[in-house]
C-alpha cells in the first residue's frame, strides 16, 4: 500500500469538509463538516504513524478524537443558544460582528 | 493508658478520621434529601465518630510522648545546657526520637514513568529493602501481564510490557541516604499518599473535628429551613474531610491536593446564597485570590521536589533541608514562593482582601472555615515545612525577615481596619486577619511552639466569637450591622453575651484566658525583652506585636459596647437563641478559658505551687521530634524564656486600650443611650469625641495608606516612586490645571478652541470616520465569508510556497 | 484484522492486492458519502452520510494497523458524537423532510476554494511522497515482539504523554461545564 493513497483520501475529505463549512447555512451541518475535517486530519496522523513506525501519531489522533468530542459538545451548546435566541440556526443570520 | 497494640492500631488507621466525613459527603449527596433531617444526621454522626477517634488519637499520642519522656529524661538533662542564650534546647537526636518521632503510614498513590512496573507500597518499617533488581523479584503472583504473550521473554522486555499490577514492596523515600534518591528513582515519578501522625497533626485533628462537630450542631438551627440545607451539610462534610486529609499529609503532593480541596469547599460555602450577586462575587474573589497564592505554592513545592532529589515526602524534604543537602539559596527561593501561598490562604497582607469578603457565607461556615481551620492552613504548612522556612529565611540570629515582616504588617494592618467596620462579622474577619498575622509573625521569629499554640487557642475563641456573632444576628433578624440593628443585647441574650465576653477577653489577651498565654509566648519569642533569649532580636516585629495587643483589646471593647451595651436600636424584640446555638457557644467559651493552661510557663507553675509536670505541656506534645536533626544543627531553634514583667506590661497595655474605649462609650451612652460614634450632634458637643472621630477617620485613611505605601514598599521602590508621583505630582498637576482652566476658560475657549482646535479635531474626526466607513464595508459579520477568505488565502499562500519558493 | 493479515503476508507485500482493493472500495464510498453529506437537502440524511464516512475512517485505521484508534473512533464518533449531533438536529427542530434553504447562494465560491485547496494539497503530496510505500508491519521496530498496538498506545499515553492526557481530562471537564452553562435555560 502506498502512503499517498491515505493522504490523498484525507485531502479529499478535508476539502469536502471545507466546502461544507463554507456553503452550509445550518449550524448543525457546519459542525458535521468540521467533524469531517478533523477526521481527515486524523487519517493523516495515523497514516504517518504507520509510515514512520512510530506510535505517537496514533496518540495524537486519540487526543484529537477527545478534543473533537469537547468541541462538538460546546459547539452544539452554542447552536442551541443561537436557536433559542433567534428561533433559527442559520449561521448567515448570526452577523452581530457586522461593522 | 492504652495498650501498645491499640496505640499502634490508632496511629496506623488514622486515615479513618478523614475518610468518615468523606463517606458522609457521598451519602448526603445521594440520600440526604430523603432522610428525616435532610442529611444533617449523617454529617453529625460521621463527625462525632471522627471526633471520638481524634480524641483517642490525641490521648494515645500524649501517652506515647509521656512514656517516651520518662525513658529519656536523663538524656534531655545531659544534653540540655547550651549556654545562657539557649535556656531550653530541644536536644540530641536520640532524645528527639525517643520523644515520639512522627508515625508515617503510606501507600503508593500512583507512579508514572518507564520504570512503572515497580510499584512501591512502602511503609517506614522495611527500610533495608534495596531498590534495584534485588528488590524487584519476579513474583509468582504477578499476573497483570505475564500470561501467554510474554512467556519466554527476558527482563528488558518486561520494561516495555506495561502496567502490570504487581506490588513489590520497595521503600525508596526513607531507605536511601543522601543524594542517591534521584538515581534511585530514575525517571519515575511516584507519589505516595498516607498519614503522618505527630504532635502538630494530632493537634489539628483535635481542633478540626472538635470545631466541626460544634459547627454541625450549631448549623442545624442556624440554617434551618434553608433551601440548600442538604447541600450545605454535604459541603461541611467535604470540607472537614479535606481539611483532615491535608492535615495528615505525608507528601507535598497530598498537601497540595488537600489545600485545593479546602479551597473549593470554601468557594462553595461562601457562595452558599449565590442568588445575591455580592455573595457569588465574594466566592469568586476568594477563589481567584487564592489562585494567585497557589501559583507560589506549586512553584515552591516543585523547587523542593527537585532540590530534594525528586521526592515529595515532607519528612524527607525537612531532613535534607536540615542536613544541608539542599543549598540555603534554594531553600530561600522555595520559602519565598511558599510565602505567597501562605499570604493568600492565611489572609496575609497584601492578599488578605478576600477574607473579609468571605463573610458573605453563612456564619457557622465563617467560624469553621474562615476563622478556625482553613485559613490556618498556611500557618500549618509553614509548621509542616518549618526547616525549609527556618533555614531559608535564616530566622536564627536575625532581626527581621520576610515572614516576620509580613506577619507583623498583617497583624497591625488587620487590627487597625477592625476599628472602622460596622458589620460585626467584618470586625471579626479583620481580627482573624490580625491574629493570623500574629501566628505568622511568631513563626517568622522562630517561635514555633508559640505560633502553633496561638493557632490552637485562637481556633477556640475565634470560633466562639463567630458563632456568638451568628447568634446575635439570629436574634436581630439576620442583620450584622452593629450600628443600625444592635445595642443593648446584654439584657436580651445573656448566654450569648457572656460567651462573647469570654471570647473577646481571650482574644484581647486578658489573663487567665487562653489568648493571654499564647500571645504572651509570641511576644516573648521576639527575644527583645530583657532576659528572654529567643532566636534573634526581632525589634520591629515585637513593636508590631505590642501595638496589636493594645489594638485588639480596643476594637473588641468597641464591638462589645456597640453590640451589647447602650439601648437596642433595631426593630422588634430580640430574643436569646435556642439550645443548639447556645450550647456550642458555652462549650467553646469553656475551652477558651481552659486551653491556655496547657502551656503555662514553668515559673508560673512554680509560683502557684502546682506540680512541675503541668508546665509547658503543649510544647512537649506538639513540638516536632521528627526534625530533631534540625534542632541539633548549627543554627537550631531555641525557646525563649518566659518573662513575668513582659506579661504584666502587655496585659496592662491591653487593659488600658480596652478601658479607654469603654470610657469613650460610657461617656457617649451617658449623653444618648442610642447613639453611635457617627452621630453628629454628640460629636460637635464633646471635644473628646471629636478627637476620636478624627482618629477613626485617620483609620479610614489607612485603607489608602496600606494599598499605596505598604504594597508599594513590598513591590519595590519603583512602585513607591510611581505612587508618590501619582499622589503628589499628578494630583498637583490635575488640581493646578483645574484651577487654571476655571480662570482662563473663557479666554481659551474664544481664541484657541473655536478656531485652531476645532479645526484639527473635526479634521481628524472626519478622516477617521471616512476610513472607518470604508473598512466597515468589509466587516459583514458573516463568519462564512471570513472562513472563505481564510481558506482561500491559505490555498494561495500554500501555492506560493510550493511553486514560487 | 488487516494488521494481522499484513503481518502474516510480510514477504509478499506486492501481491497483497486484496486489502488494497478493499481500501479503494471503502475510500470511494467515503468520498461519495462525504459529497452527499455536503450536498443533501435533508439534515437527518446528512447525519447518516456522516456516519458512513466516520465508519470508513475507522476501517482506514484498521488498514493502518491502528486497532485501538479504530475502536475509539467507533465508540466516540459513531457512538457519542453522532448521537450528540442528532440531538442537535432534534432540539433545533429541523424539518424531517427535505429543506430548500440549506446552502448559501454563492456555492461556487466554496467549491472554488475547496478545489484549489485540493489541487495544492494533491500536488504537494504527490511531489513529496510520490511512491513511498507503507512498511509491512506498522508497529515500531523497537517494540518487543508480540506486543499489541493497544498496549503500545497505552504505554505511550501513560508515560510520555501523561501530562497532556491529564490536561486533556481537564479540558473535557471544562467543555462539559461550559456546554452546560451555555445551553442551560435560565
Amino acid at each position: 500500500m502506498f502512503l499517498n493513497q491515505f493522504l490523498l483520501l484525507a485531502a479529499v475529505l478535508f476539502c469536502i469538509g471545507v466546502y461544507g463549512v463554507l456553503v452550509r447555512k445550518n449550524g448543525v451541518l457546519v459542525l458535521m463538516s468540521i467533524e469531517l475535517i478533523l477526521n481527515a486530519v486524523n487519517i493523516n496522523l495515523v497514516a504517518f504513524s504507520a509510515f514512520n513506525q512510530n506510535i505517537d501519531g496514533q496518540v495524537f489522533a486519540l487526543f484529537i478524537i477527545a478534543v473533537a468530542a469537547a468541541e462538538v459538545g460546546v459547539g452544539l451548546a452554542i447552536v442551541l443558544l443561537i436557536y433559542r435566541n433567534r428561533r433559527s440556526i442559520d449561521v448567515a443570520e448570526a452577523n452581530l460582528l457586522k461593522g | 493508658m492504652f495498650a501498645a497494640e491499640e496505640v499502634s492500631w490508632l496511629f496506623r488507621n488514622v486515615w479513618l478520621i478523614p475518610a468518615l466525613p468523606a463517606l458522609s459527603f457521598v451519602l448526603i449527596l445521594f440520600f440526604g434529601k430523603r432522610l428525616p433531617f435532610k442529611g444533617a444526621e449523617i454529617g453529625i454522626a460521621s463527625v462525632v465518630v471522627a471526633f471520638s477517634l481524634a480524641v483517642l488519637t490525641t490521648f494515645a499520642w500524649i501517652g506515647n510522648i509521656q512514656s517516651a519522656e520518662s525513658h529519656s529524661e536523663e538524656a534531655i538533662f545531659l544534653e540540655g545546657p547550651d549556654g545562657e542564650q539557649t535556656p531550653i534546647v530541644l536536644t540530641a537526636e536520640e532524645a528527639g526520637e525517643a520523644r515520639g518521632a512522627p508515625i508515617i503510614t503510606e501507600v503508593e498513590w500512583f507512579s508514572i514513568g518507564p520504570d512503572a512496573n515497580k510499584v512501591i507500597l512502602g511503609t517506614e518499617g522495611n527500610s533495608d529493602a534495596g531498590h534495584d533488581e534485588d528488590g524487584h523479584s519476579d513474583d509468582e503472583d504477578e499476573d497483570g501481564h505475564s500470561d501467554d504473550e510474554d512467556a519466554g521473554h527476558d527482563d528488558d522486555e518486561e520494561e516495555g510490557a506495561g502496567f502490570g499490577g504487581d506490588d513489590n514492596v520497595v521503600d525508596v523515600a526513607f531507605a536511601e541516604d543522601g543524594g542517591t534518591v534521584a538515581e534511585a528513582h530514575g525517571d519515575r515519578f511516584s507519589i505516595s499518599i498516607g498519614t503522618l501522625v505527630d504532635g502538630q497533626s494530632v493537634m489539628m485533628l483535635f481542633v478540626v473535628t472538635f470545631i466541626s462537630l460544634l459547627v454541625h450542631v450549631y448549623s442545624t438551627d442556624y440554617v434551618k429551613g434553608d433551601r440548600r440545607f442538604t447541600h450545605y451539610f454535604a459541603f461541611l462534610s467535604l470540607f472537614t474531610s479535606a481539611m483532615l486529609f491535608m492535615v495528615l499529609s505525608t507528601s507535598t503532593m497530598q498537601l497540595i491536593v488537600g489545600w485545593e480541596l479546602v479551597g473549593v469547599c470554601s468557594f462553595a460555602l461562601i457562595g452558599h446564597w449565590w442568588e445575591e450577586k455580592a455573595n457569588s462575587d465574594a466566592a469568586l474573589k476568594a477563589f481567584l485570590t487564592n489562585r494567585v497564592g497557589d501559583i507560589g505554592l506549586l512553584i515552591g513545592m516543585s523547587i523542593l521536589y527537585f532540590a530534594a532529589g525528586r521526592t515529595f515526602s515532607i519528612p524527607r524534604i525537612n531532613e535534607l533541608a536540615v542536613n544541608g543537602t539542599i543549598p540555603k539559596g534554594t531553600l530561600t527561593i522555595a520559602a519565598v514562593c511558599l510565602m505567597a501561598a501562605v499570604m493568600s490562604k492565611s489572609g496575609q497582607f497584601i492578599l488578605h482582601t478576600w477574607l473579609p469578603d468571605a463573610m458573605a457565607g453563612p456564619t457557622p461556615v465563617s467560624a469553621l472555615i474562615h476563622a478556625a481551620t482553613m485559613v490556618v492552613a498556611g500557618v500549618y504548612m509553614i509548621g509542616r515545612l518549618y526547616p525549609v522556612f527556618f533555614i531559608g529565611f535564616g530566622i536564627a540570629g536575625s532581626s527581621i525577615n520576610l515572614m516576620a515582616f509580613i506577619g507583623g504588617l498583617t497583624t497591625v494592618g488587620g487590627g487597625a481596619l477592625a476599628f472602622v467596620q460596622k458589620d460585626i462579622k467584618k470586625v471579626l474577619a479583620y481580627s482573624t486577619v490580625s491574629q493570623l498575622g500574629y501566628m505568622v509573625l511568631a513563626l517568622g521569629m522562630g517561635a514555633y511552639t508559640a505560633g502553633m499554640f496561638h493557632l490552637f487557642t485562637h481556633a477556640f475563641f475565634k470560633a466562639c466569637l463567630f458563632l456568638g456573632a451568628g447568634s446575635v444576628s439570629h436574634a436581630c433578624h439576620h442583620s450584622f450591622d452593629m450600628k443600625a440593628d444592635m445595642g443593648g443585647l446584654r439584657k436580651y441574650m445573656p448566654k450569648t453575651f457572656w460567651t462573647f465576653m469570654i471570647g473577646s477577653g481571650a482574644l484581647a489577651g486578658i489573663p487567665p484566658l487562653a489568648g493571654f498565654w499564647s500571645k504572651d509566648e509570641i511576644l516573648v519569642g521576639a527575644g527583645v525583652w530583657p532576659n528572654t533569649g529567643g532566636n534573634g532580636t526581632y525589634y520591629l516585629p515585637f513593636v508590631f506585636g505590642m501595638i496589636t495587643a493594645a489594638m485588639t483589646a480596643a476594637y473588641m471593647a468597641r464591638t462589645i459596647w456597640l453590640t451589647f451595651f447602650g439601648e437596642y436600636r433595631g426593630h422588634d424584640e430580640p430574643h436569646e437563641s435556642g439550645a443548639r446555638i447556645t450550647t456550642p457557644l458555652i462549650i467553646l467559651a469553656g475551652m477558651a478559658v481552659v486551653v491556655g493552661f496547657l502551656n503555662m510557663p514553668s515559673g508560673f507553675v512554680k509560683f502557684f505551687g502546682a506540680p512541675e509536670g503541668l508546665a509547658h505541656r503543649f510544647e512537649d506534645w506538639v513540638e516536632p521530634a521528627g526534625v530533631s536533626t534540625f534542632v541539633t544543627s548549627d543554627n537550631g531553634f531555641t525557646h525563649a524564656k518566659p518573662s513575668l514583667s513582659l506579661a504584666i506590661v502587655a496585659t496592662l497595655l491591653a487593659l488600658t486600650a480596652g478601658g479607654a474605649v469603654v470610657a469613650y462609650y460610657r461617656a457617649l451612652y451617658a449623653k444618648d443611650s442610642k447613639a453611635t460614634e457617627y452621630t453628629d450632634g454628640v460629636m460637635s458637643r464633646i471635644p473628646g469625641l471629636r478627637a476620636g472621630h478624627k482618629f477613626l477617620e485617620e483609620k479610614y485613611y489607612l485603607d489608602h495608606l496600606y494599598t499605596g505605601a505598604i504594597a508599594g514598599g513590598t513591590k519595590g521602590p519603583l512602585a513607591r516612586a510611581t505612587d508618590w508621583f501619582n499622589q503628589n505630582v499628578l494630583d498637583g498637576i490635575v488640581n493646578g490645571v483645574g484651577k487654571l482652566s476655571v480662570g482662563l476658560g473663557n479666554f481659551i475657549y474664544n481664541i484657541i478652541d473655536q478656531k485652531a482646535i476645532d479645526g484639527v479635531v473635526n479634521g481628524s474626526g472626519n478622516s477617521a470616520s471616512g476610513a472607518g466607513q470604508f473598512l466597515r464595508g468589509m466587516q459583514t459579520g458573516q463568519v462564512r465569508q471570513y472562513a472563505t477568505l481564510m481558506f482561500g488565502a491559505t490555498a494561495v499562500v500554500a501555492a506560493i510556497f510550493i511553486f514560487a519558493v | 484484522m488487516m494488521a494481522l493479515l499484513a503481518q502474516q503476508t510480510e514477504a509478499v507485500i506486492e501481491t497483497a492486492w486484496i486489502p488494497n482493493a478493499f481500501f479503494f472500495v471503502i475510500a470511494a464510498v467515503m468520498v461519495l458519502a462525504a459529497l452527499k453529506m455536503v450536498s443533501t437537502k435533508n439534515v437527518v440524511h446528512a447525519a447518516l452520510y456522516l456516519l458512513i464516512v466516520l465508519s470508513g475512517v475507522a476501517a482506514v485505521y484498521i488498514f493502518l494497523g491502528a486497532e485501538f484508534a479504530a475502536a475509539t473512533q467507533i465508540l466516540v464518533y459513531l457512538g457519542a458524537i453522532m448521537v450528540l449531533l442528532l440531538f442537535g438536529v432534534m432540539l433545533t427542530r429541523a424539518k424531517l423532510g427535505a429543506e430548500t434553504d440549506l446552502d448559501h447562494d454563492q456555492r461556487w465560491i466554496g467549491a472554488l476554494v475547496g478545489a484549489s485547496l485540493l489541487a495544492v494539497m494533491s500536488y504537494s503530496l504527490w511531489d513529496a511522497f510520490g511512491g513511498d510505500k507503507l512498511p509491512a508491519d506498522p508497529t515500531p521496530q523497537d517494540a518487543p515482539t508480540g506486543v499489541k498496538n493497544t498496549q503500545l498506545v497505552a504505554d505511550e499515553i501513560f508515560s510520555t504523554y501523561l501530562v497532556s492526557f491529564e490536561v486533556l481530562s481537564v479540558l473535557l471537564l471544562a467543555a462539559l461545564i461550559g456546554a452546560v452553562v451555555v445551553a442551560r435555560r435560565d
